[in-house]
């Protein structure tokens, strides 16, 4: 197997190029555990840990850049200002060990339907910048993800960073898993409301193939909201919930079951919003 | 949390809380495990195992596995020179399977490599053509089905009746309960380096809990004389009944003799859940009477185990789940039936409680439910039936050593309960945790009892002996030191540090070395299991320890020239107290070493008669739970916030260490209460990993509060009763009478899934 251990991004593209069946290993969180369940067995890795620029990231006026080797850690501790149901989402992966190997780019690329950062990722419309040695190219998430696991990513690409406007308001993020940590979401949701455009955006996430966007709900409660206090009544969050798990294309698996899946994307769909508001009337 | 209590005594002696010696390397990552084990030369050994629960194997071909470069030996069941199959209570599993596969997971053939990869790729090279069977995986279907294997499908069907088991009560509940598939989940994987040896035979070092029934199956299997097959412990990293079985062992030895190498076997996390047995499913049915004024009148239940594939300890599972059924309490009347029955799901056997734990669930939530029935608060409900020191069990067996279950559920509801919810609560302490579902308003509270018991040892009339030798020598500094030879494994319970505190007690030697746990240099310490080691094992350290004070007093006797009557031993020297005269141990050791050997039996118990009665236990040990319990309703989520305990404990003979059991014993009790299942479809093991079969973690452990009955067991070495199992019983059964508490729902299904929450409501 070859390995290699670039400094830079396009040391690290040169790399892809040069051993076209390689495998870029940033946390290996999932990755790791596929070569060592025997399910993949790569011809070379390049590692992404020693590129420092991947790790880069920057708060705009309009617009957050996150570097792909940003770790969970790292988004719990730096980003919790800017983006607090990042941060959250970030908290609720694995263990520390796990929070400080796994990469949002990592996330991003394999793209499993139960990726933590993924259902506010597709809240905000973000956008991931994916480099190879011959061009740079800006993707929205919701046509980069195509199915369970599957992108658009294509040969010599990688993630270099995800962005997302810079939103101000309240966010959240809520996961169901049958542990109280380190367990693989089974249901999960963001709501970030933008005080600005008076709209709220709803992710969710492990309850389909791909990240999905409660547009019903969306919008149902953005008209249904006082903006001028941020409230709500009663019956429009129960609403917002029960439009989220309309949108909501769950599975049964030995995680859970479609129906569970359901109830709690209504529920935690329901409760980030409540979270949201100032009252509920 | 340890309890103030506990922690009481120091010193070095029995009764203080010494500090296990294993600890620190353990804590540091620099123990030694079985998986760390390496010599030079030696080979990777793989297990290919079934992909499917049932099938006929019309052929298998290794030659491509051996066309591999790098591949030294691949066996398959044609290449078992002794016997093909093995197994604890009857050899009823195959070496490997030939010609059926009864279980997904099954070993089909093995090989041995120069690397681990090179053994892998080849174990997937083996062409096996398999044609698939529709697999039997209901357990009360098995009952009357077809034979899936020639010993047929019921591995044992027992009915316990006392009294009028028609009498009948002025108040009747029943129930159905189910619990899961509970598996051990020990962080160290099944591993051992067998070493093909210049005599010819072979010398393994393993993981496991019972060295010399290692030794046996393995010399059947091999067709060698026991003792050409020398068994040595490596480090283990925790049993709880799953090393009782042979995993590897026999694959190792026959890999290393085909091979004429070293070969090394190290489960991955994913074939471990293939490679031992689990914690029996149960299905079981309840009616219990009472009278008005509260008193038990009558018990009935029916009582299904899903023993899988094959017999392993079923037999014994299901004899403890029946004579257990109706809990601690008095009866003149009951009818308890249970079969364990053959399926094609993965073998169970020995777990942590092995039977009990179980039924705790049933008659528990049977006993809240009369409560409730009654208007009787449950916990005053229970004390007005314990059993008690002279009572008959429902095996007409008269309890003759102590039963303090009145203390242990006194003790557990008399611990303070923890703060109550508010709005202060930090969100992660909330069910759902880290997830951050729940907000105070969405919680509910809810409290609940359990009581629970099971036997030491082993029952039914088998003798699980335990030997041990000590020897008494100066060591070249000119010190005493006591050199312990017992193949007892230690897996973590605390033997190790409770031998020595034994010999340092009765001989008041300093120097005590255990040596290495094998089979070469002595006879079987029997299994580490059943609570019974600090009985067994510590019986016969103790009895040698007399055998050598003897011995001493004889020395010194001649010495001091008057009879060793006159003598008394303290602190590791002998004086006459008339004279004051003193003989230290140093002089006593300077005419040669000592050294004496022992065999040490329990008394004997019988097996169950006609109506499944007879004194077949040795003795009882009792702990009751009261657990406290957040749950989210609409989501379903749980968090266990406290759990107090009483345990009957005999007499602590390392309080740190019995606290020790207690809180990872409630650890375990609760995670089959709440997450941990073998999800089987068909079965198919669906969840082989830690990403998916969960255990809990430090956020789903709760506070717990033990108190520690001391009552001394009377025939009880040092009067203390084994300490693992009870925290695993009753635990659980707490915290899902707790979860009925704050929902209100009928909790009858263990692991309690979000969905059997949420979605009923």
């Amino acid at each position: 197997m070859r390995v290699a251990r670039p400094r830079t991004i396009s040391e690290a593209l040169s790399a892809l190029d040069d051993n076209p069946g390689s495998q870029l290993l940033a946390g290996g969180t999932d990755f790791c555990v596929e070569v060592n369940y025997g399910h993949r067995r790569p011809e070379g890795v390049v590692c992404l840990r020693r590129v420092a620029e991947l790790r880069d990231f920057e708060v705009g006026e309009g617009k957050v850049r996150i570097g792909a080797g940003t770790t969970y850690t790292e988004m719990v501790k730096r980003l919790s200002g800017v983006l607090p149901a990042l941060a959250a989402a970030a908290r609720t992966v694995g263990s520390p060990q796990i929070r400080n190997a796994g990469t949002l780019g990592g996330n991003v690329a394999t793209a499993s339907p139960a990726g933590d950062t993924l259902p506010l990722l597709a809240a905000l419309d973000a956008e991931v910048v994916l480099v190879s040695s011959k061009a740079r190219r800006v993707v929205p998430l919701n046509e980069l993800i195509t199915g369970v696991k599957t992108t658009t990513i294509g040969p010599g690409e990688m993630v270099a960073e995800v962005v997302v406007p810079r939103i101000s308001g309240p966010q959240h993020f809520l996961k169901v898993g049958t542990r109280n940590a380190m367990v693989i979401s089974i249901a999960s949701a963001a709501v970030v409301v933008d005080l600005q455009a008076q709209v709220v955006r709803c992710g969710l996430g492990s309850v389909g193939p791909v990240p999905i966007r409660a547009s019903r709900a969306e919008e149902m409660i953005s008209e249904a909201i006082d903006w001028d206090d941020l409230s709500a009544p009663r019956a429009a969050l129960e609403r917002f919930g029960d439009l989220a798990a309309e949108a909501a294309r769950p599975i049964t698996d030995h995680r859970s079951t479609a129906d569970y899946r359901k109830r709690a994307v209504a529920v935690i769909a329901a409760r980030a919003m409540r979270r949201s508001l100032t009252r509920v009337t | 949390m340890v309890s103030p209590s506990v922690m009481r005594r120091r010193g070095s002696h029995l009764g203080a809380s010494v500090l296990r010696p294993d600890g620190g390397p353990k804590a540091k990552g620099e123990f030694a495990f079985s998986s760390d084990m390496w010599m030079d030369g030696m080979l990777w050994g793989r297990t290919l195992r079934s992909p499917y629960p049932a099938a006929l194997i019309k052929g298998i071909d290794v030659s491509p596995a051996l066309a591999i470069p790098g591949v030294r030996a691949v066996i398959s069941a044609q290449d078992v020179p002794g016997r093909k199959t093995f197994g604890l209570e009857r050899a009823d599993q195959p070496v490997f399977a030939s010609d059926v596969v009864r279980y997904h997971g099954e070993p089909v053939a093995a090989v041995a490599a120069d690397h681990p990869d090179t053994a892998r790729r080849a174990a997937a090279a083996i062409r096996v053509d398999y044609e698939p069977l529709e697999p039997l995986v209901v357990a009360e279907a098995a009952i009357n089905a077809p034979a899936i294997h020639p010993d047929g499908n019921v591995f044992r069907h027992i009915v316990i009746r006392t009294g009028d088991p028609t009498a009948v009560g002025d108040v009747v509940v029943e129930g159905t309960y189910e619990v899961g598939m509970q598996d051990q989940a020990f962080m160290g994987p099944e591993s051992g380096l067998a070493v093909p040896s210049l005599d010819g035979g072979v010398d393994l070092y393993v993981a496991t809990q019972w060295l010399h029934a290692d030794r046996d199956q393995i010399a059947e299997s091999l067709a060698m004389d026991p003792r050409m097959v020398r068994v040595s412990l490596a480090g283990v990293g925790g049993a709880f009944g799953g090393r009782e079985d042979v995993s590897l062992q026999i694959h190792a030895c026959l890999l290393a003799l085909r091979s004429g190498r070293p070969v090394k076997m190290v489960y991955g996390r994913d074939e471990s859940f293939f490679g031992h047995v689990h914690r029996h499913p149960a299905k079981m049915w309840y009616r219990h009477h009472a009278n008005r004024d509260g008193e038990l009148v009558n018990v009935e239940a029916r009582i299904v185990l899903d023993g899988g594939a094959y017999l392993s300890s079923s037999n014994a599972v299901i004899s403890n789940a029946v004579c257990f059924a109706a809990g601690p309490y008095r009866l003149a009347n009951a009818k308890v039936e249970g079969w364990a029955a053959r399926t094609n799901n993965p073998p169970c056997g020995a777990m942590r409680g092995f039977g009990a734990v179980q039924v705790c669930y049933g008659h528990e939530a049977q006993m809240d439910k009369l409560a409730a029935e009654l208007g009787m608060d449950p916990v005053q409900f229970r004390l007005k039936n314990v059993l008690r020191r002279n009572d008959k069990m429902i095996t007409g067996q008269v309890i003759k050593g102590t039963a303090p279950v009145e203390e242990v559920i006194r003790a557990a509801v008399s611990h303070p309960l923890p703060v109550p919810l508010d709005s202060s609560a930090e969100m992660m302490s909330l069910p759902g945790g880290a997830g951050m579902t729940a907000d105070i308003s969405d919680v509910r509270r809810g409290v609940g009892v359990a009581v629970g018991f099971k036997n030491l040892a082993y029952s039914e009339g088998y003798d699980d002996f335990t030997t041990a030798r000590i020897r008494l020598d100066l060591s070249p500094q000119g010190e005493p030191v006591a050199t312990v030879v017992i193949a007892t494994a230690e897996v973590g319970q605390g033997f190790v540090t409770l031998a020595s505190q034994i010999v340092r007690d009765l001989l008041g030697v300093d120097q005590v070395v255990l040596a290495p746990a094998g089979t070469e240099d002595i006879g079987s310490a029997g299994s580490s299991s059943a609570s019974r080691q600090t009985w067994m094992s510590g019986g016969a350290i103790e009895h040698v320890c007399m055998m050598l004070r003897d011995s001493l007093l004889e020395r010194a006797a001649g010495e001091l020239d008057c009879p060793s009557s006159d003598l008394i031993m303290r602190d590791g020297e002998v004086s006459r107290e008339s004279t004051a005269q003193r003989v230290s141990m140093t002089s006593l050791l300077a005419a040669g070493p000592l050294q004496a050997e022992h065999e040490f039996h329990h008394a004997k118990t019988q097996p169950l008669g006609v109506d499944g009665q007879g004194d077949a236990m040795l003795s009882l040990m009792f702990a009751a739970h009261r657990a406290v319990v957040d749950v989210d309703p609409d989501l379903g989520l749980v968090r266990v916030v406290q759990v107090t305990t009483g345990q009957d404990v005999g007499k602590a003979l390392n309080p740190v260490q019995v606290t020790g059991q207690i809180e990872g014993g409630i650890a375990q009790g609760i995670g089959l209460a709440v997450m941990e299942e073998i999800v089987l479809d068909e079965g198919r093991v669906r969840n082989p990993s830690f990403t998916d079969y969960l255990i809990p973690t430090a956020l789903d452990v709760p506070e717990v509060a033990a108190t520690l009955i001391e009552e001394p067991e009377p025939g009880a070495p040092f009067g203390a009763k084994g300490v693992g199992e009870p925290p695993t019983i009753s635990s659980g059964p707490a915290v899902a009478a707790a979860i009925r508490a704050a929902t209100g729902l009928d909790v009858t299904r263990v692991p309690v899934r979000p969905q059997d929450l949420a979605l009923r409501r």
